[in-house]
C-alpha cells in the first residue's frame, strides 16, 4: 500500500443556503479544494451524501456533480452509511489511492437539506434508522439519543448539566469558526431551558438542519510537494464498522461499538495510541452522542465522559481537545458533508491555520463519523510531518 | 412509510409477536432472521415474543414524525422481555413521572397511527404498566 496525504482541502459557510443549489453548493467547495491543492486535475472523485433523493429529488448525483464540475468523463461515484457518509468517501479514496489504481482523487460530501420541510427533513433522517422496527412505534433521531442518554444517566449517574457543558463547549469553539452555522455562544442556563424535543433531550442538545459541502483532495505521499508548499499531512489509518441497525438490538445502549471497532482499527493501522492524538474530531450529532463517542474511542474510561467535559478537559486547551470546529452542534450538520469537514478542520489544526481555535502544538489528529444511531462508524488518523 | 403490500407482510410481527429462534445457541430473534448471526446456523425454528418484560430506557417525544401528530407527547422505550427479546415500543396508560428504567409491562395491541390522507389504521404492539 501507498501512503497518502491531504493536500487541498475547501469549504464555503454552513447554513440555510436558499440562493444556492446543491450543484452550485458543491463546484464552489470543489473547486476550492482543487485550487488549496495547486493540481491541474483530477484522476477520480468520490461524494457522501446521505439521502439527496428525498431532499432535493435527485440521485445519480455523481454523474451530475462532475459534469459541473467539468470533470466528466473521470469516474465518479456516491457513496452512503447515513450521516457518516462524508467519511467514506474519504475512506473509499484513500484505498484507491492506497492501492495505486489513481494518483489525485477528490474526497467529498455534501447535503442540501433546507429545500423541504421540518416534516420531510425529520423523514429522510429518520430513514437512517430501522423503518419497520423503530420508525413505525414514532421515535425521532432526537429520540434514539435520548435513549443512550437515559441508559448514561442511569448507569454512570450522568447529569443533564454535563449534557450542556458539550453544546456551551462546542459553540465556544464555534464561534471562533467564521465557517460555522451558529457561531455564536450559549450558557449552560440556555441549554437548560431550551424547548424540549427528546425528553431530557433539548433543542440546544441537538445539531441542525444544514446546508453545505465540504471537500479534500489526497495523493500519494511521493507526489504531495510537487504541488502547493503545505505542511504535508499524512493519512496514518482507516477505519470503518458497522452494529445493528435498531438501538434495541445492541447489547449496551449507550456503547457505541462500531465506533470502538472503527477506532481500533484506525488505531491499529497508525500504529497509535487514544493518547497519541493532540486533537478529536468527533460525530456530536447530539450532545450525548459526544460523550458516548469519547468512551468508545478510549479517550476515557467508559462513563467517565461527562465528568472529563465538566473539568474542561475536552476544551482547545484541554489535554483532549473535542471539536475545536465546533462540531456538528455549532458549525451545522449537513449530514453527507460532516465526515468530510472533520477532516477539513484537523488538517487546518496541523497545518497551524485554525486561527483562533489552534490547538497548540497539534501534530496528530483524528476524525470520527457516525450513521444512524452508531450503525456505522468511519475513523480517520491524520500526522503532520 | 406503509403500502398494503408492505403492511400485510409485516402482519405476523405486528398483531402476533411471530419471531424465530436458533436452534444451535438457543437465541430468539424478533423480527425473525434467515440465519444467526452469532453461530450461523440457519435452521431456525417458529417462536413467539412473551408478553412481558421491563423497561431499559425510555423517552418522551415531544416533536414527533408526521403520523404522529395527534399523539405528542407521548412515550417510547426499549423493552426487555422475559425470555430475552429487546424491542421497541410505545409505552402508554402510564404518567410520565411515573417512567423509570425497570418499569414491569405488559404488551397491548393498539391503533399506531392513520396513514396519509385517506386515513387507514395501522396497528401493532405497544406497552402498559403491569401491576
Amino acid at each position: 500500500m501507498r501512503d497518502v496525504a491531504v493536500i487541498g482541502i475547501g469549504m464555503t459557510k454552513w447554513g440555510e443556503l436558499w440562493e444556492k443549489s446543491l450543484r452550485d453548493i458543491y463546484v464552489e467547495t470543489a473547486l476550492m479544494a482543487i485550487e488549496d491543492a495547486g493540481v491541474d486535475h483530477i484522476d477520480s472523485m468520490y461524494i457522501g451524501s446521505m439521502s439527496s433523493g428525498i431532499f432535493v429529488g435527485q440521485e445519480h448525483i455523481a454523474s451530475l456533480l462532475a459534469d459541473y464540475l467539468g470533470t466528466s468523463p473521470v469516474p465518479s461515484a456516491r457513496v452512503e452509511t447515513a450521516c457518516a457518509s462524508g467519511g467514506l468517501a474519504l475512506r473509499m479514496g484513500f484505498m484507491e489511492v492506497a492501492s495505486g489504481m489513481n494518483d489525485i482523487v477528490l474526497v467529498s460530501g455534501i447535503e442540501k437539506m433546507t429545500d423541504v420541510g421540518g416534516d420531510k427533513a425529520t423523514y429522510a433522517l429518520g430513514t437512517a434508522a430501522d423503518q419497520e422496527y423503530e420508525c413505525y412505534h414514532g421515535v425521532t433521531f432526537p429520540g434514539l439519543y435520548a435513549l443512550m442518554a437515559v441508559d448514561h444517566m442511569n448507569k454512570y449517574g450522568t447529569t443533564r448539566k454535563q449534557l450542556a457543558e458539550v453544546a456551551v463547549k462546542n459553540h465556544r469553539n464555534g464561534s471562533k469558526n467564521p465557517l460555522a452555522q451558529f457561531p455564536f455562544e450559549v450558557t449552560v442556563d440556555a441549554v437548560l431551558n431550551s424547548v424540549q424535543v427528546a425528553d431530557p433531550l433539548r433543542i440546544l442538545d441537538c445539531s441542525p438542519i444544514t446546508d453545505g459541502a465540504a471537500a479534500a483532495i489526497i495523493c500519494p505521499v511521493d507526489m504531495a510537494q510537487k504541488f502547493r508548499d503545505h505542511p504535508v499531512v499524512k493519512i496514518l489509518g482507516s477505519g470503518q464498522a458497522t452494529d445493528s441497525i435498531a438501538l434495541s438490538q445492541r447489547n449496551d445502549i449507550s456503547w457505541l461499538e462500531s465506533t470502538y471497532r472503527a477506532g481500533k482499527g484506525a488505531y491499529e493501522m497508525a500504529g497509535k495510541k487514544p493518547s497519541d492524538m493532540d486533537l478529536f474530531e468527533v460525530h456530536d450529532c447530539f450532545t450525548i452522542a459526544e460523550l458516548c463517542v469519547m468512551e468508545a474511542l478510549g479517550m476515557v474510561e467508559k462513563g467517565k465522559s461527562g465528568e472529563a467535559v465538566e473539568k474542561g478537559r475536552t476544551a482547545v486547551n484541554g489535554d483532549i481537545p473535542v471539536n475545536p470546529s465546533g462540531g456538528l452542534k455549532s458549525k451545522g450538520h449537513p449530514v453527507g458533508a460532516t465526515g468530510i469537514a472533520q477532516v477539513l478542520e484537523i488538517v487546518k489544526q496541523l497545518r497551524g491555520e485554525a486561527g483562533e481555535r489552534q490547538v497548540k502544538d497539534a501534530r496528530t489528529g483524528l476524525t470520527q463519523n457516525m450513521g444512524g444511531s452508531g450503525a456505522s462508524t468511519v475513523v480517520h488518523i491524520f500526522e503532520r510531518d | 412509510m406503509t403500502t398494503p403490500s408492505r403492511y400485510w407482510r409485516e402482519i405476523p410481527q405486528r398483531y402476533r409477536g411471530e419471531a424465530n429462534s436458533c436452534e444451535k445457541c438457543k437465541k430468539k430473534f424478533f423480527p425473525p432472521r434467515l440465519i444467526c448471526p452469532k453461530c450461523g446456523n440457519r435452521d431456525l425454528a417458529k417462536a413467539k415474543i412473551a408478553d412481558k418484560g421491563k423497561v431499559l430506557s425510555f423517552t418522551i417525544i415531544r416533536v414527533p414524525p408526521s403520523p404522529f401528530k395527534d399523539q405528542a407527547p407521548y412515550a417510547v422505550g426499549i423493552v426487555e422481555l422475559k425470555d430475552g427479546v429487546k424491542i421497541m415500543g410505545q409505552i402508554v396508560e402510564c404518567d410520565f413521572k411515573d417512567l423509570k428504567v425497570g418499569l414491569p409491562v405488559k404488551i397491548e395491541f393498539r391503533k399506531m397511527f392513520k396513514e396519509g390522507h385517506s386515513g387507514i389504521l395501522c396497528y401493532g404492539y405497544k406497552f402498559v404498566p403491569d401491576s
